[in-house]
């Protein structure tokens, strides 16, 4: 057919391939109520479509099926992407243009009602091209779609602008919810306020800002899943109650992560009762320089201050007390595209010689007339791990001769002064989803691009390196343009200083089986594929529950 | 007394006016805007166009005289308006977590009274002895630790305990339920919290009662009663505690109302979805309506509770009501 095909896509067939055909997993136990943290406040809504933080995933994933996901049983893979609600992974045609989805059939809403594709595009259809008045950030993710279409009950059709290994990942996004078409139809706002999907788990109550419930879905769709009777998700906020109740048993995890120190702690506490799971996380810290703000114009002093910065010394230590562990690109140190370590050797702040690499930014500083250079940090009141990294920051650019200070600002503060522009250099970050490198990169593109860019710069040739890249569908090609994108813009230009990628560790009481870990706290959090060890298990049965009657 | 009352009531009329115009036009000289929190506080990226649908959606397109009217109109009509967070309906928002603060409130202000009132009484009966010293101490303790740090410690000390003699730590639960769906377990999750806000609550009746019971025990007629030869017992209950009291209850009047909306680190601390968590995650969202309905709440509250504790001078002290 003349298409070559992604490396990205054969992984994913690859592995699909390999998954067993039965869900259930070896020795797992049907029963009991898994009692979760969810570290933070109540979210704003429950519209997937239209949130982005955390705290929703872990509060309503459970409920909703979603056409593609990240392979729950290989979430660590940044590339294994699998069906949900897709019978079979598609080929392509078209050159790659065109992905036709057959769906399952059978599958019903927790309201009784079937879902069919027609649900499947009406919802995607309201993530990529959304109404005037529905919000849906992650509209941009789906750039390279054209249209979305359901010919039958079964079929979704999707037909691309151009073929990009970007897609994948942005209709594997667990935000990508499915919602009845009927329902959406009648007020595109109804999911807001109520859950209503066709999940492992059927929503069972919401005391607001203090915790959710679900309860079993007897007409899941993947045979033998869910283990679990229901689950209990508990928003606490603040750590250290998080803490005490995993060590009291008053919950049995808590997903999105916690500092090592913390870890420690628990451990020591909780002696053979606690296991802990660890990843690189799709969290990356980074320096934003005000262009707009001298002598942070001037290519020189940012490359001076991005070489002061020892990554590959100081990760080891600091990983010890903050949640940042990899030395790493702007790309996701696990992904296909990321540069390898010989590569990133070569980058300005990544020299294996940190002595080398500060004489030359004293070099450059002094070459700049900017010797004893002075400058305010803005910085984010939270703990891990902006404030380590800031007083990391300070300490490493006191090696050149800068002086430095802090300035903390709590959320708010710290938004409007990036926004306004009413700063010199800010410690700041990206944060994402699935790992998605060609989209989650888009952060960093030029301000005439990209709204979230601090740098306050324009620079054409980081577009047009950007565009050529995302639009290449040879993954080794595309790796190619994707290192000279990184190299121009953190080492070239030095528009930004990339830090050191988070650290994820997830404490979870040893009686919790068959959840694994992955590079975001987003991801493979539906809870179907967890079950509960004895007693933990109440009746503990090796099958699944009968059905209720009726 | 009617109209004493009355008056007391119109006086609230400016306080709150007065409360309203300050929360409104404070709220907004801090910087930042709820949309781009809520769009972009995991560091992911936005359009612009994101933004401005945001925006509409809130009503932030509208003149700010307009946005104060409307507000001060709302709260006259007691429409506390919509959470620009959650779109929910603000008094949804607040009652869903005025439960909790209340039964806390209230709790602790039990335990405040039954702490306070005796050692206050008994210190001051018994001035520079061992006991009064002792009283004091603990009055002086109670004021000087914070009651986050004390929700921390015995937190701690519960789960270490626990962990010593039980070989298992425990903890109180950490999810709410009202005290009329389960008493029992309502009082295990609230009773840590309220002991430790009772404490430092006590600690400052206490002071209060000790210093106006040895006002009372010098005036003339106790004189007098002790030379009538009444009973020590009548003389401080019938006479001189009564007398006493002013003072206190305003204490306990101001300081109830500042619990129903003022923990906001203790709710923090034992993870109780109150009405000062929500106050936080209100300014931390810079949400301007949830946190005005909030304050103006406090506020109310607040006034509120001082026409009670007029009131009550009123008829603790005839004097007063025909002042």
């Amino acid at each position: 057919m003349g298409l070559r095909l992604f490396t990205l896509e054969m992984a994913v067939i690859a592995a699909l391939a390999a998954m067993p055909a039965a869900a259930q997993e070896e020795g797992a136990k049907y029963g009991g109520t898994l009692t979760y943290m969810i570290p933070a406040d109540a979210p704003p809504s429950f519209d997937g479509h239209r949130e982005g933080t955390f705290a929703l995933i872990h509060t309503a994933a459970p409920f909703y099926s979603v056409l593609v996901r990240v392979n729950p049983y290989n979430p660590g893979s940044t590339t294994d992407i699998v069906c949900d609600l897709c019978t079979a992974m598609p080929q392509p045609t078209d050159d790659g243009k065109t992905w036709t989805f057959k769906i399952r059939e059978g599958v019903k809403f927790h309201n009784g009602d079937p879902l069919i594709a027609a649900d499947i595009a009406a919802s995607l259809n309201a993530i990529a091209f959304p109404a005037k008045d529905v919000l849906s950030p992650r509209s941009d993710n789906f750039m390279m779609v054209k249209d979305i279409a359901a010919p039958d009950s079964t079929t979704v059709v999707i037909h691309l602008k151009f073929a990009t290994s970007a897609f994948w990942p942005a209709l594997a996004n667990p935000f990508n919810w499915i919602y009845e078409k009927k329902i959406l139809d009648k007020d595109p706002h109804w999911y807001e306020k109520n859950i209503m999907g066709s999940g492992p788990f059927k929503f069972a109550g919401y005391e607001v800002g203090q915790s959710i419930k679900g309860v079993r879905n007897p007409d899941y769709y993947h045979k033998g899943l869910p283990y679990l009777d229901g689950f209990v998700g508990i928003n606490a906020p603040k750590q250290a109650v998080q803490l005490d109740a995993i060590r009291a048993d008053r919950a049995a995890v808590e997903f999105r992560g916690y500092p090592p120190t913390a870890i420690g702690q628990l451990k020591q506490q909780l002696d053979g009762q606690i296991t802990v799971q660890q990843s690189d996380w799709n969290c990356g810290s980074a320096v934003w320089f005000n262009h707009k703000k001298k002598p942070f114009d001037d290519v020189r002093v940012r490359r001076a201050l991005t070489l002061a910065i020892d990554r590959w010394g100081s990760a080891p230590g600091l990983s010890r007390i903050a949640n940042v562990h990899t030395v790493g690109s702007i790309v996701f140190p696990g992904s296909p595209l990321a540069p390898s370590k010989a590569q990133l050797q070569t980058l300005a702040g990544f020299w294996p010689d940190i002595e080398k690499s500060r004489a030359e930014a004293r070099r450059l500083l002094k070459e700049a007339g900017a010797e004893g250079l002075s400058f305010e940090l803005l910085n984010r009141d939270i703990d891990q791990p902006y404030k380590y990294n800031g007083t990391w920051l300070v300490d490493q650019w006191s090696k050149i001769g800068a002086h430095v200070t802090q300035h903390v600002v709590p959320t708010g503060p710290w938004f409007a002064a990036f926004r306004s522009g009413d700063f010199a250099v800010g410690l700041g970050g990206n944060c994402q989803s699935i790992v998605n490198p060609p989209i989650d990169l888009q952060t960093w593109l030029p301000r005439s691009v990209s709204m979230a860019n601090y740098g306050y710069y324009d620079d054409q040739k980081e577009i047009d390196l950007y565009e050529k890249m995302l639009h290449e569908p040879d993954l080794a090609k595309q790796r190619a343009d994707m290192w000279d994108f990184v190299k121009w813009l953190t080492d070239d230009q030095a528009h930004i200083a990339f830090l050191l990628w988070w650290n994820r560790l997830v404490p979870l009481r040893s009686y919790v089986n068959g959840w694994k870990i992955s590079p975001s706290h987003y991801l493979n959090q539906d809870l179907s594929t967890i079950w509960l060890s004895p007693p933990h298990c109440g009746k503990c049965a090796d099958e699944p529950p009968p059905k209720p009657a009726g | 007394m009617y109209r004493y009352i009355v008056k007391r009531i119109l006086l609230m009329i400016p306080t709150l006016f007065g409360a309203a115009a300050l929360v409104f036009f404070l709220m907004r000289l801090i910087p930042g805007d709820i949309c781009v929190i809520r769009l972009g506080s995991g560091g992911t990226s936005f359009t612009e166009q994101a933004l401005a649908a945001c925006h509409a959606e809130i009503g932030f397109d509208k003149p700010l005289w307009l946005q104060f009217v409307n507000f001060v109109w709302g709260f006259c009509r007691l429409d506390l308006g919509t959470s620009m967070w959650s779109g929910k309906p603000v008094a949804y928002e607040i009652a869903a977590r005025f439960p909790v603060s209340l039964e806390i409130a209230i709790l602790a202000t039990i335990i405040a009274v039954i702490i306070a009132i005796p050692l206050g009484t008994i210190s001051a009966l018994k001035q520079n002895s061992s006991t009064d010293l002792v009283v004091r101490t603990f009055a002086i303790a109670g004021i000087a630790a914070p009651s986050f740090w004390l929700g921390i410690i015995s937190l701690l000390v519960v789960l270490d305990l626990t962990q010593i003699f039980l070989g298992k730590p425990w903890m109180p639960p950490i999810d709410y339920v009202p005290l009329w769906q389960d008493p029992l377990r309502s009082l295990s999750i609230v009773i840590l919290p309220a002991v430790t806000i009772g404490y430092r609550y006590s600690a400052v009746a206490m002071r209060m009662t000790r210093s106006a019971m040895l006002e009372v025990l010098r005036e003339d007629y106790i004189r007098t009663a002790r030379a009538k030869g009444l009973i020590n017992r009548i003389i401080v209950n019938r006479h001189a505690l009564k007398n006493a009291m002013l003072p206190v209850v305003t204490v306990i009047g101001i300081e109830f109302a500042f619990l129903v909306g003022g923990l906001v680190v203790t709710e923090q601390v034992f993870n109780l979805n109150g009405v000062g968590r929500l106050l936080v995650q209100a300014v931390q969202n810079q949400d301007y309506t949830l946190t005005q309905a909030i304050v103006m709440l406090i506020v109310t509250i607040s006034v509120l509770s001082n026409l009670v504790v007029d009131v009550l001078y009123a008829w603790l002290d005839p004097r007063i009501r025909f002042a």
